[in-house]
C-alpha cells in the first residue's frame, strides 16, 4: 500500500525507477555479467569481499562498461581470514554499503548474468538486507543453465564448473579467482553460448531464462 | 586501474602500433575496446560499404580480406590490424572482411586513433607504412635494420667491454689487486661518484708496488694514472688507436659523453682492438695465402665465422657482408686447389676452371653449408685428363670438408665423375638439359646455371656462357618450363599456422624460409636474366640489372631486392643464433614485427610471380 511504503535512500529509488523504462529489443538489451568474491559459500553467514562486472550488448563485450569494487567485509568471521587468505593490500577498499550503492548505480535495469547466478544474487541480496533494502529487481540468467541447453552438455551431468566451460570454449583462464577476472571469463562464455545457441534457437530473454529440460530424467 | 582493461592492455601491448605507446595510453585504449566474436564465414564489413566508426585488431582466429567477394587478397591473423585505411581516408571499404575461422576481434573506436595513435610518431609511421605499401620488404627492411649502406672497417665502432671493473678512491692497493685478480682484468678504473678519477693497470702494480715504492696498504689513488683518458661510446677503432698511441696508453675509459665529468660506462683496451683487427677481411685473406694445410684454412674459416657474427651484430649492410664472406670462401677454395695441385706433384694437363654452384656460385652463401662444385677442363673428353681432374676434385673436396664445408649429400661435387667434365662434355650436358627439360633436368638447371669460377681459366666460363645463351634463344619452351618451375612455391599470403609451416618430418611446425621465401626470388631472378641473356649470378645483382633494362618494372624489382636482403639477413642472423643453417624457423619465436617484415617479403614474391605468370603466358600450363 502506498502509505505503507518505506522511505528508501535516493540511490535505491534511482535504481528502482530505472525499471520503469520499457524493456528494449533483445539485440539492444544490456547484460551485466558479474561475479562476487566471498568469504564462504553461505550467503547468510559469509562476507562479501568484492564485486566485478562487465557489460555485454548485442554479443559484444564492452570493456568501458566495467565495474570493480573491493569492500571491507561486513559479515566477518575471524577464522575465514586464514582459510581464504582474503587480506589484500594496495586495493582501494570501500564500505559494503558504498560498494552496493555503486553497483546498483552501475547496474540499473540490466539483465544480470552469472555462473551459478543464484549464489551471487543471494550474496548481493544478503548485503541489501543488511542495509534494510529489498532484493535485486533485475532479471537473471545463469550461464550454468545456458550450458545445459547447449550441445556440449554431457548426459547425466547437470553441474558444470566455470573452468569446465572455459575449457570447452577455449577461453584463457587469466585472473581466475578475482571477481572482475571471473566476470570477464563468464562474459566470454556467455557470448560464445549465445552464438552457439542461436544456431538452433531463436534467442529471446524468456528462452535464456527458461530452465533447461531435464531430458536425462524423463 | 581495473582488472579487465588491464587484461586487454596486456593483450595489445606487444602488438605494433600499440607497442609504441606508453602504459597509461594503452590502458586508455584498452578501456575503449569492444570485444566481438565472429563465427566462421561471418561478415565483418563489406566492400563498398559505409565505414564504421572503428577499426579492428584480430585477437584470436583469422579474417580474410576479399575483393569482388571471392578473391582472397590478404589473411589477417592474431595481432593484425584492419579496417583502418578506410577510416583514415574517410571513404568506403575497398575490401570485404570475413571471418575465416572462429574469430575474436578487438574493435577500437576511431576516436582512439585520433587521440592516441595519430600523434605518436612511431605508431603513425607504422600505420602509414602498413597501408601505403602493405609493408613491402623495402619499408620493413629499413625499419628492422639500423644498417648503414657503407661500412668502412675503420669506422666500425669499437666494441668496448660494457661492464667496467671499478673501485672507489678509498680502496687500498691490496684490495685493488685482489679485485683485479678475482675479476681477471688488467686494469681497474678508480671512480668517485661514478665519475672516473684515474686508472690502475698491471703495469702500475709492477712498477710502483712490486718494486717497493708503495706499500700495499696504501690507497690506490697514490699509484693510479690520472687524469684518465676518456672517450665517448661511439668512438671508432681508428680513433681509439690514435688516442692510445698519442698518450702512450693501453686502456681508454668510456664515459657517457667522452669527458671525465660523466659516468663510466666501459673500458676499451688495446687487446680489444687487436681482436677486432685480427678478424678483418684483408688480414684473413693474407692468412689464407700463407696457409699450408687444411687445418690452417679451418682456422681462418672459423675466424671468418666470427667476423660474420660481428658484422651481423653491428647491422652491417647485408650486401657488403655477403661480398666479404664470398671473397673469403673463394680465397679458401683457391688455396685448397693450390695445395691439392702441389700434393699431386704435377701441373694440370690442360687448363681448367673450378666451378662453384648454387648459393656459393651466386655469392650468397653466408653460413657454412654444403659444398656444390664441379670441374670444367678445356677441349674434348680425355681419359688421362679426366683421371687427373677427378683426383684433384677428390682432394679439394676433402680439404674443403675438413675446413668446414660439408659434403653435398647429392654428390654434386667435382669428385663425382658426372660433374668433372671437359668443355665438350659440359656443352653436351647443358644441351641435353635445355632440349629435354624433364622435371629432373630442370632441377639440375636451377643448380648448375648459377656457376661461377672460383679458380682457374675464366675464359672457359665465358665460352660456356655464350654457348648456353645461344642455345636458349632456340629453345623457348625451356624457358617456359623453367618459369613454371619458378612458380612451384606460390607466395604465402601471410603467416597462417598450418598453411605456412611444414606439416611433417623433423621440422614439423616450422617455417622453411629457404624454400618458401628465398628460392622463389632466386628462381625468378635467374629465369628473368637468362631470358634477357645476362650473365649475373648474384640474386641482388640480377634484379639490379633487370631494373636497368625494364624501367617500367622498377618498383617490383626493387621490392624483390629489399625482400631478398631482408630474408638473407634474417636467415643469417637466425642461423648464427641457433648454430644451424637458419633455414627452419619456429613461428612462435618470431615477434609480430618480424612476422610483418616476412609478410612484406611474401608480397614481393607474389608480385614477381605474377609478372612471370603473365610474361611467360603460364596460365594454360598451370
Amino acid at each position: 500500500m502506498f502509505w505503507n511504503r518505506k522511505k528508501y535512500p535516493e540511490f535505491w529509488n534511482a535504481y528502482a525507477n530505472s525499471f520503469q523504462h520499457k524493456s528494449p529489443a533483445f539485440e539492444e538489451l544490456r547484460f551485466v555479467v558479474f561475479d562476487t568474491e566471498t568469504s564462504g559459500l553461505n550467503p547468510k553467514e559469509d562476507a562479501l569481499l568484492s564485486i566485478g562486472a562487465i557489460g555485454v550488448r548485442n554479443k559484444m563485450i564492452r570493456i568501458q562498461d566495467h565495474f570493480e569494487a573491493y569492500v571491507n567485509p561486513k559479515n566477518f568471521k575471524k577464522e575465514t581470514v586464514e582459510i581464504h587468505g582474503i587480506r589484500r593490500s594496495g586495493e582501494n577498499k570501500i564500505s559494503e554499503e558504498e560498494g552496493i550503492k555503486n553497483f546498483l548505480g552501475y547496474l540499473n535495469n540490466a539483465v544480470l548474468v552469472a555462473h551459478h547466478a543464484a549464489f551471487d544474487v543471494a550474496m548481493i541480496n544478503a548485503a541489501l538486507k543488511r542495509m534494510g533494502l529489498p532484493k535485486l529487481k533485475n532479471q537473471v540468467i545463469d550461464t550454468g543453465n545456458l550450458f545445459l541447453k547447449s550441445d556440449f552438455k554431457e548426459p547425466y551431468k547437470e553441474h558444470y564448473s566455470l573452468d569446465h566451460l572455459a575449457k570447452t570454449f577455449n577461453i584463457a583462464l587469466h585472473d581466475r579467482h578475482n571477481a572482475a577476472g571471473d566476470a570477464y571469463i563468464t562474459a566470454q562464455i556467455f557470448v560464445k553460448l549465445l552464438l552457439h545457441l542461436e544456431k538452433k534457437n531463436t534467442l529471446s530473454l524468456s528462452f535464456l531464462k527458461r530452465p533447461a529440460k531435464r531430458i536425462g530424467l524423463l | 586501474m581495473n582488472t579487465i582493461p588491464l587484461r586487454i592492455a596486456d593483450h595489445i601491448k606487444n602488438v605494433p602500433p600499440f607497442s609504441y605507446l606508453e602504459k597509461e595510453t594503452l590502458y586508455q585504449i584498452a578501456s575503449e575496446v569492444v570485444v566481438q566474436y565472429f563465427e566462421k564465414d561471418d561478415s565483418i564489413f563489406t566492400e563498398g560499404g559505409e565505414i564504421k566508426d572503428c577499426f579492428y585488431l584480430v585477437h584470436e582466429g583469422a579474417v580474410g580480406l576479399f575483393s569482388n567477394e571471392t578473391t582472397l587478397v590478404e589473411e589477417c591473423d592474431e595481432g593484425d590490424l584492419f579496417g583502418l585505411r578506410a577510416l583514415i581516408r574517410k571513404d568506403y571499404y575497398k575490401l570485404s572482411a570475413v571471418a575465416i575461422e572462429e574469430t575474436i576481434l578487438y574493435t577500437i573506436p576511431a576516436q582512439a586513433y585520433e587521440d592516441y595513435l595519430k600523434n605518436n610518431r612511431q605508431a603513425s609511421d607504422f600505420i602509414i607504412n602498413s597501408f601505403a605499401n602493405k609493408l613491402s620488404g623495402k619499408e620493413m627492411h629499413k625499419r628492422l635494420s639500423k644498417a648503414s649502406e657503407v661500412l668502412l672497417e675503420d669506422s666500425i665502432r669499437a666494441n668496448f667491454s660494457k661492464n667496467p671493473i671499478t673501485c672507489s678512491d678509498e680502496t687500498s692497493i691490496e684490495n685493488a689487486a685482489q679485485i683485479m685478480t678475482v675479476k681477471r682484468v688488467g686494469s681497474l678504473i678508480v671512480e668517485h661518484d661514478k665519475k672516473p678519477l684515474g686508472i690502475v693497470t698491471d703495469k702500475d702494480l709492477r712498477i710502483k708496488v712490486a718494486t717497493g715504492k708503495f706499500s700495499i696498504k696504501e690507497k690506490v689513488i697514490h699509484i693510479m694514472s690520472s687524469p684518465v683518458i676518456c672517450a665517448s661510446p661511439d668512438i671508432s677503432i681508428a680513433e681509439a688507436q690514435i688516442l692510445m698511441m698519442k698518450h702512450k696508453i693501453t686502456h681508454l675509459c668510456i664515459t657517457a659523453d667522452g669527458t671525465m665529468d660523466t659516468e663510466v660506462i666501459g673500458v676499451l683496451s688495446e687487446h680489444d682492438i687487436i681482436l677486432i683487427r685480427e678478424n678483418n677481411p684483408s688480414v684473413l685473406i693474407k692468412q689464407i695465402k700463407r696457409s699450408y694445410s687444411a687445418s690452417d684454412l679451418k682456422d681462418v674459416k672459423e675466424k671468418s665465422n666470427q667476423l660474420l657474427q660481428q658484422y651481423i651484430q653491428q647491422s652491417a649492410s647485408i650486401t657488403f657482408v655477403s661480398k666479404i664472406i664470398s671473397e673469403i670462401n673463394s680465397a679458401l677454395t683457391s688455396r685448397a686447389i693450390e695445395l691439392a695441385i702441389e700434393d699431386l706433384g704435377s701441373k694440370p694437363p690442360v687448363s681448367f676452371t673450378w666451378l662453384s654452384l648454387g648459393s656459393q656460385g651466386r655469392k650468397e652463401q653466408m653460413l657454412t653449408t654444403d659444398q656444390d662444385n664441379a670441374i670444367l677442363y678445356e677441349g674434348k673428353a680425355d681419359p688421362a685428363s679426366k683421371a687427373y681432374f677427378l683426383k684433384l676434385g677428390k682432394m679439394v673436396t676433402n680439404i674443403l670438408h675438413e675446413v668446414g664445408f660439408e659434403y653435398c649429400p647429392a654428390e654434386m661435387m667435382a669428385s663425382n665423375e658426372k660433374w668433372c667434365l671437359s668443355m665438350e662434355e659440359w656443352k653436351g650436358q647443358f644441351k641435353k638439359w635445355i632440349e629435354q627439360p624433364t622435371e629432373e633436368n630442370i632441377m639440375f638447371c636451377t643448380i648448375f646455371f648459377d656457376f661461377t669460377s672460383f679458380f682457374g681459366n675464366e675464359s672457359l666460363i665465358t665460352e660456356l656462357n655464350d654457348f648456353i645463351t645461344n642455345l636458349m634463344k632456340k629453345n623457348k619452351i625451356f624457358l617456359k618450363l623453367l618459369a613454371k618451375n619458378a612458380l612451384q612455391n606460390p607466395a604465402p599470403l601471410g603467416f597462417f599456422r598450418q598453411f605456412l609451416v611444414e606439416d611433417s618430418g623433423e621440422h614439423k611446425n616450422q617455417f622453411d624460409i629457404k624454400s618458401r621465401a628465398m628460392m622463389p626470388l632466386v628462381d625468378a631472378a635467374r629465369l628473368l636474366t637468362l631470358e634477357s641473356g645476362q650473365i649475373q649470378r648474384n640474386t641482388i645483382e640480377r634484379f639490379s640489372s633487370l631494373i636497368d633494362d625494364e624501367d617500367h618494372n622498377k618498383e617490383i624489382y626493387e621490392n624483390c631486392i629489399e625482400a631478398y636482403k631482408t630474408l638473407l639477413e634474417f636467415r643469417t642472423d637466425h642461423g648464427l643464433n641457433n648454430q644451424n643453417s637458419g633455414r627452419f624457423i619456429v613461428l612462435d619465436d618470431l615477434t609480430k614485427l618480424e612476422k610483418l617484415a616476412l609478410k612484406g617479403c611474401f608480397k614481393a614474391v607474389k608480385e614477381i610471380q605474377n609478372l612471370i605468370m603473365v610474361r611467360f603466358q603460364l596460365a594454360q600450363l598451370l
